[in-house]
């Protein structure tokens, strides 16, 4: 099928104005036309078929699970909508290759707007609602980068974002509308949807599914009170505005409102909303047309006016409402398409477009001013030409219709008022710009344009009047085809001609011209009426309030995220108490079946010394060194409690990481600034003390709770498989290297890591370093005392013998390589602390990053050993061999991931120790040494 | 041979990143190409776990011959698959980024990268919720070094609350697996799913009180309000290439919220089932506000993304709180978007700021970037994709999950999901301007991209459209995934009921 080519030529041809250069303009122009000529072709061969009834299909799958389906279809809607923009589509690029300047790139322009193309041939393609979805949001992404295409210019850059902001807003709603169908319907099919009407006009859903639909089409449309942001629109160069705001963009709204018309209209929601609104943008636009002094001010306004127009035809409860909106949506397209193109080529000639500077351009430019003048006229509804024929189809049907009963009269009255102001604006389009004196002091000497640039003109105004005369036969068909799609019905009886006799309309016409005619040569009144209300620009009221809204946003979120760590942390706490809380409250009660052990004077005599240390930590955390004794106080009643329940491991560990740690925290301590700056006040204190309280008393709870009840777990199998499965009767230690190895190597690789961080972090640091504590005591000169050096150095063989010992005996007895590890590097550090960094250093030349590394690795290749053996990684092995002069002797694997967490924790721990230390000496990095160790 | 696949995203990563740290001052070129060897090699093989994952079957490696429940297992289903691979083509994104010279401001760059791979890669696979603690612990402390790299003030401080917040958390995280462990008596999570179920009335709200501090440890590393703080200092100070890598560190927190709230309290779970998500709810639903109001108010570019992410945290966590099929197949195509868009929107704020000079990443006015259209170009795509605007991946996603609202959760979803991608497009279309249009013109001497920058850019964001574009195959197997994902009762058989280990070939 040839339907996704309409589709894809155009997109592929974003991509050739990109080949050649800015230079070679005409090759820019021409290749860049050639595709969606292509693509025109294409569309013309389908046209006999759809005029005579034909609907073509053609879908493939992209997002099923989505319901989003690449589904294109052609029908009457879509081939009218077709024509339109890809027919303008082509002239607008012939146009705009004499329009720009040789400063302006051309390449990114095209490309921007074949963008822009594609999007529109697909809305109006779309067999899907969310395809149409995404072409629609395409459409208000590629007209951001079009208005914005001069982004030098701030109004460019403002008019662009404040476009987007609402027609972007407009399509999240019209998403949300479309999915409400779709849940509604059950499918984003077109045609399902459009022939489901009772189904959707039913359901409860279908107020906001309306609601959002239509606010994405009106915003699409710049219908009141949306319509701020079109004539902003006009900081675009003057070939975009020619083609988004006649032929696409803007129409898109309204073909939106065609193509669902079937499925959403009909309803007295649709008459009421759609009508009014159309009405009420129709007149307050036309007006402020009249009042603006840019050429492209004036059009842009006069767009909303007719876009108001349509809608309201679209939103009229007869057939031929549509008809006549479809009908005048061809003739807004060609006569606002020449108009836009006139004032481009006034622009580009006089160098302004100050309808209060241009005068008389007549002389200067008399085909310019022939065209422009007849798209005016048609514009302005004069007989003869095509927009008559349209108005007075829109003058009938607003005769016909039954809205607001009573007051009935009131639409015709408003249109014919519209009618009026319309003629009142475009007369004085024409009138002050090509009559009356010649204008002096132009920026430029005016002359005529180069022809190619006037071709598109004179094509538009042509379609303007052949399309005036003989309407008959050259629309009837298209329109037939158009309105079967619109209304599932054939055509109403219509008789598309110039003359229908003296009637009603006729007379409507008659007092729209003269009074537009009246209005105009009264219009310095109006001018001056409208002076004494103040001048808003919708732009700046706009960026004030975007502005405004950032700025409350930053205040928020500034107050929000104070920087306070403390209040970061306070979150975290009322989190847990108040979930953890929650879930505690369903217990029951707290003590479980188990009946507490018996207390002795030993366990609360440990009691009371862990709380009171744990208090004294607290409350005295401002004499660090006494708290951090404090501290460890706990930490060694902790070890004595495992002791104490029969857990000899936990406890050497937890002595031996103790040790470590106190030490490694007085080193970090001694940098820390020596005087803490404020004390809390009284009622940040008193909320901590409850925090605290309350998140200890919630773990307390849980604890209690825990171990009031009965457990019933896997350990049994660890204790049952120990010897047997692990080879070792040490059950912690084979859980540790066996059973969860896997566990421990993640661990020892958290500990290599904590230590190359912490390298990584002091090789940057430069801290400062005090001679003397906080009250003014200088610190003993006497660094290294020649007892603790003599005791540490007879020392040192003897631990390291004990940590050989207590690894080796680690998987039967109490041991192990953490604690081996542990035990190594307290020795060592003990000799540092007792001989300085400097001093151990030159001793113990070797770097620890590598045997920290190494461990890891060590425990990791033992691990993957038992690939090689067909077994899963960590796999361990064991068997007792006997060694000469030593005898029988049980060796596992084990012991080889054993090794590797020994290494790693005596080169992490040390590699922590010697750059903390390091701080202290002359080798403390400076600026130089950072390049080094890059 | 083939049953140790999936043991290899954990150990390839931990074997090249120790041959890196070995030597420390050894030169940045090796390393470079060990590190992209490493990670192109972790990509193919993750895409193999995925083929492997999509025939259906869940397939788990018992670590030491230790067959569940009592050893530890990795366990390879559609979703770990997925997220393994996901990391790897991040991970490779950033490294290549990082090789234009990122990775020599600090030392062991390369090297700690890999590890937090593992990490990241570990969290994924394991079926042992102690494991998985484990699992946090490696990435963490790797992040903390990696947060680090190339120091500075501000990096210092934004990591000091990170550390201080996250070492909260994993004690939390303890605390909270000791609860578990001491009322199931089991760690393995297909075994604790099935204690669950069966659990006497004494120990209920013993129990949900555990669930609840873990949810509060996952929703901190998720990053959801009011836990979130850590967030937006840390990313918008990162050095870039670990900015973008940390695109995937929330994800872990939601990861583990998914895994353990469908699966341990999941539908099968009895009085506890499901108990979690209506909570979850409405701190979601937070979260996506405070992520819009967040994007509005960013001074700086890489501020704006730590936001973007801030709502697409909020998005998921939205999906993961529905708790039904459609919705977590939504969030988890979305969840692919995501974080290879914010990882590529994290380089690209670099790259700006690198071609901008003094005007930095911050978003005013200030000397052009040198490649405009480039980097212009990268911009629009990375921002119509995050925004959630069509055709590129986000709006799928985003329409995927409104989609799959229930009537009764339409009102909440759908204006706050529309309200903060408005707010996106205002914030993104500001910005935006403000950087590649309001520009002075002419004064282009910056330094241009790089080779390795490019790739690094072109990989993660050209993802999107890729992304958008393969929509129809990767949502089918995101749909699978969730529906294998609510299966809880097919992964405890598949892991519990076997007594031959995974595959002894």
């Amino acid at each position: 099928m040839s339907l996704p080519l309409i589709v894809l030529l155009p997109l592929l041809g974003s991509l050739v104005p990109l080949l050649s250069s800015n230079r070679q303009r005409n090759l820019n122009a021409w290749s860049t036309a050639l595709l969606p000529a292509i693509a025109l072709g294409i569309v013309i061969a389908h046209a006999p078929g759809v005029v005579a009834g034909e609907v073509y299909h053609s879908s493939m799958s992209w997002v099923p699970q989505l319901g989003l389906d690449l589904a294109f279809r052609l029908d009457g809607l879509s081939l009218l909508f077709l024509l339109l923009i890809l027919g303008i589509g082509l002239l607008i690029i012939l146009y705009a290759r004499y329009y720009l300047a040789p400063e302006d790139s051309m390449p990114r322009f095209y490309a921007y707007l074949m963008l822009f193309m594609t999007s529109m041939i697909g809305i109006v393609m779309a067999d899907n609602l969310l395809l149409l979805w995404v072409f629609w949001e395409l459409t208000s992404l590629s007209s951001f980068l079009l208005i914005g295409y001069w982004y030098q210019q701030s109004e460019a850059r403002r008019g662009a974002r404040m476009a987007l902001a609402v027609t972007g807003m407009g399509g999240l709603a019209m998403l949300a509308g479309f999915l409400l169908i779709g849940h509604i319907v059950g499918t984003y099919d077109m045609q399902t949807v459009l022939d489901s009407r009772d189904l959707i006009q039913a359901d409860p859903r279908y107020l906001p599914a309306l609601l959002l639909v239509l606010l994405g089409a009106f915003t699409k449309s710049a219908q009141f009170p949306f319509h701020f942001w079109l004539p902003h629109a006009m900081a675009a160069p003057t070939p975009v505005s020619a083609f988004l705001h006649s032929a696409t963009m803007v129409k898109a709204g309204v073909f939106l409102l065609a193509r669902l018309h079937p499925a959403l209209a009909g309803s007295q929601l649709w008459l009421y909303i759609v009508t009014l609104t159309g009405l009420v943008t129709m007149i307050y636009a036309a007006y402020f047309a009249l009042l603006k002094y840019d050429l492209k001010g004036v059009l842009a306004f006069s767009t909303v006016s007719h876009l108001g127009l349509i809608t309201m035809l679209f939103g009229l409860d007869s057939k031929l409402a549509v008809v006549a909106g479809l009908f005048h949506i061809i003739n807004h397209a060609t006569f606002k398409a020449a108009l836009f193109m006139s004032s481009g080529i006034i622009d580009h000639e006089t160098g302004t477009r100050d309808i209060r500077k241009l005068s008389g351009l007549r002389r200067s430019m008399p085909m310019t001013a022939a065209l422009a003048g007849l798209a005016a006229a048609s514009m302005a509804g004069v007989p003869l030409l095509n927009g008559f024929i349209s108005k007075e189809m829109m003058l009938t049907e607003t005769l016909e219709s039954g809205l607001l009963g009573g007051l009935a009269w009131l639409i015709p009255v408003l249109a014919t008022l519209g009618s009026v102001l319309s003629v009142a604006y475009s007369l004085r389009l024409i009138r002050n710009v090509f009559f009356g004196p010649e204008a002096k002091e132009l920026p430029k000497t005016p002359h005529e344009a180069p022809f190619p640039m006037r071709l598109p003109m004179l094509i538009l105004v042509g379609l303007c009047i052949v399309i005036g005369l003989i309407p008959a036969v050259i629309v009837s068909g298209l329109l037939d085809a158009a309105a079967r799609a619109t209304i599932l019905a054939p055509r109403p009886e219509l008789q598309l001609s110039i003359w229908h006799g003296f009637n009603l309309p006729l007379l409507m016409s008659a007092i729209a011209l003269a009074g537009g005619v009246g209005i105009y040569t009264v219009r310095r009144n109006l001018f001056n009426f409208q002076r004494q209300f103040p001048q808003r620009n919708a732009l700046m009221i706009f960026e004030h309030s975007v502005r405004r809204l950032l700025q409350w946003t930053q205040v928020t979120i500034d107050r929000l995220e104070n920087g306070s760590l403390q209040r970061y942390m306070l979150w975290l706490i009322v989190a847990v108490l108040f979930l953890t809380g929650s879930g505690l409250l369903d217990l029951d009660q707290l003590q479980g079946s188990r009946q507490p052990q018996p207390l002795d004077g030993l366990l609360l005599a440990g009691a009371g010394i862990t709380i009171l240390a744990g208090l004294g930590t607290a409350i005295l955390h401002r004499r660090r060194l006494v708290s951090l004794m404090m501290l460890s106080v706990v930490g060694l009643m902790v070890s004595l409690a495992f002791a104490r329940f029969s857990a000899p491991d936990l406890a050497l560990t937890q002595l031996a990481v103790e040790v470590v740690t106190v030490i490694l925290l007085m080193l970090a301590l001694f940098f820390l600034p020596q005087r803490t700056p404020k004390e809390s006040s009284g009622a940040r204190v008193v909320r901590d003390v409850l925090l605290a309280a309350g998140f200890g008393g919630v773990v307390a709870s849980l604890n209690y709770a825990l171990l009031t009840r009965p457990m019933d777990s896997i350990s049994g199998f660890f204790l049952d498989n120990s010897v047997s499965g692990g080879g070792g009767h040490n059950v912690v230690n084979v859980i540790l290297v066996d059973f969860r190895g896997f566990d421990t190597l993640g661990e020892i690789t958290v500990l290599c890591i904590a230590a190359i961080g912490i390298y990584k972090l002091l090789n940057r640091l430069r801290l400062f370093m005090p001679s003397s504590d906080s009250e003014g005591r200088p610190w003993s000169r006497d660094l290294h005392p020649m007892l603790l050096a003599t005791v540490s150095q007879s020392l040192l063989p003897l631990a390291l013998l004990v940590s050989v010992f207590i690894f080796l005996r680690g998987h039967n007895e109490p041991g192990g390589g953490f604690i081996a590890g542990l035990v190594t590097a307290v020795a060592l550090i003990l000799l540092y602390i007792a001989r300085g960094v400097d001093w151990a250093q030159q001793r113990l030349s070797f770097q620890y990053q590598p045997i920290a590394v190494t461990g890891v690795a060590i425990a990791t290749l033992t691990g993957l050993g038992s690939w090689l053996f067909g077994h899963n990684f960590l796999t361990s092995a064991f068997g007792h061999f006997s060694i000469p002069y030593i005898g029988e002797i049980e060796l596992a694997t084990a012991m080889l991931f054993d090794l590797g967490v020994y290494l790693t924790v005596v080169g992490a721990t040390l590699m922590i120790l010697a750059n903390l230390g390091k701080l202290t000496t002359r080798h403390r990095p400076s600026k130089e040494n950072e390049k080094e160790t890059v | 041979m083939m049953h140790h696949l999936i043991a290899l995203p954990i150990l390839l990563p931990l074997l090249s990143g120790l041959l890196m740290l070995v030597k420390r001052d050894s030169t940045v070129l090796p390393r470079r190409a060990i590190a992209l060897t490493s990670t192109a090699a972790l990509l193919v093989i993750s895409a193999a776990l995925v083929i492997q994952s999509d025939s259906g079957e869940i397939t788990y490696y018992a670590l030491g011959d230790w067959q569940p429940p009592f050893g530890i297992v990795l366990v390879l289903d559609r979703l770990s698959a997925l997220m393994v691979c996901l990391t790897a083509f991040l991970a490779l994104g950033s490294i290549a980024y990082a090789c234009a010279g990122d990775d020599r401001k600090g030392s062991n760059f390369h090297g700690l990268f890999q590890l937090q791979l593992m990490g990241i890669n570990g969290a994924f696979l394991t079926g042992d919720i102690f494991n998985l603690f484990v699992f946090f612990e490696v990435l963490l402390i790797a992040s903390y070094s990696l947060l680090m790299h190339g120091g500075g003030k501000d990096r210092t401080q934004a990591g000091f609350h990170y550390v201080a917040l996250n070492l909260a958390g994993s004690a939390m995280f303890l605390i909270a697996l000791g609860v578990l462990y001491g009322t199931t008596g089991t760690l393995n999570m297909a075994d604790m799913s099935q204690k669950v179920a069966a659990l006497g009335p004494d120990r209920l709200g013993l129990l949900k009180a555990g669930a609840f501090m873990l949810l509060v440890v996952f929703g901190l590393k998720a990053a959801i309000l009011p836990l979130y703080f850590w967030l937006p200092r840390a990313y918008s100070s990162a050095p870039a290439p670990v900015a973008a890598l940390f695109a995937i560190m929330t994800k872990v927190g939601i990861y583990a919220i998914l895994r353990v709230y469908t699966l341990i309290f999941g539908g099968g779970a009895g009085e506890l089932a499901n108990f979690v998500q209506p909570w979850l709810w409405w701190f979601a639903l937070a979260t996506l506000a405070l992520g819009g109001l967040g994007v509005l108010s960013a001074r700086d570019l890489r501020n704006q993304v730590a936001y973007l992410i801030l709502i697409s945290v909020g998005t998921l966590l939205v999906g993961v709180s529905m708790n039904r099929e459609a919705p977590i197949a939504a969030l988890l195509y979305y969840m692919i978007h995501t974080t290879l868009v914010s990882g590529g929107l994290f380089l690209l704020a670099d790259a700006i700021g690198e071609q901008r000079g003094k005007a930095g990443a911050r978003i005013v006015p200030g000397r052009g970037v040198t490649q405009p259209a480039l980097l212009g170009l990268f911009y629009f795509i990375a921002a119509v994709t995050v925004i959630g605007l069509p055709p590129l991946s986000g709006a799928i996603g985003k329409a995927l999950l409104l989609k799959a609202a229930l009537p009764s959760e339409q009102p909440w979803l759908w204006p706050l999901l529309l309200l903060s991608s408005f707010a996106g497009l205002v914030a993104m279309a500001r910005s935006g301007s403000t950087v590649f249009w309001k520009a002075g013109r002419g004064d282009s001497d910056g330094p241009r991209l790089k080779p390795a920058m490019l790739a690094g850019l072109i990989l993660l964001i050209g993802a999107s459209p890729a992304l958008s574009i393969l929509a129809g195959p990767i949502t089918r197997f995101t749909d699978a995934s969730a529906t294998q994902l609510l299966d809880h009762d097919a992964y405890a058989e598949a892991i519990l009921s076997r007594n031959v280990a995974g595959g002894d070939s």
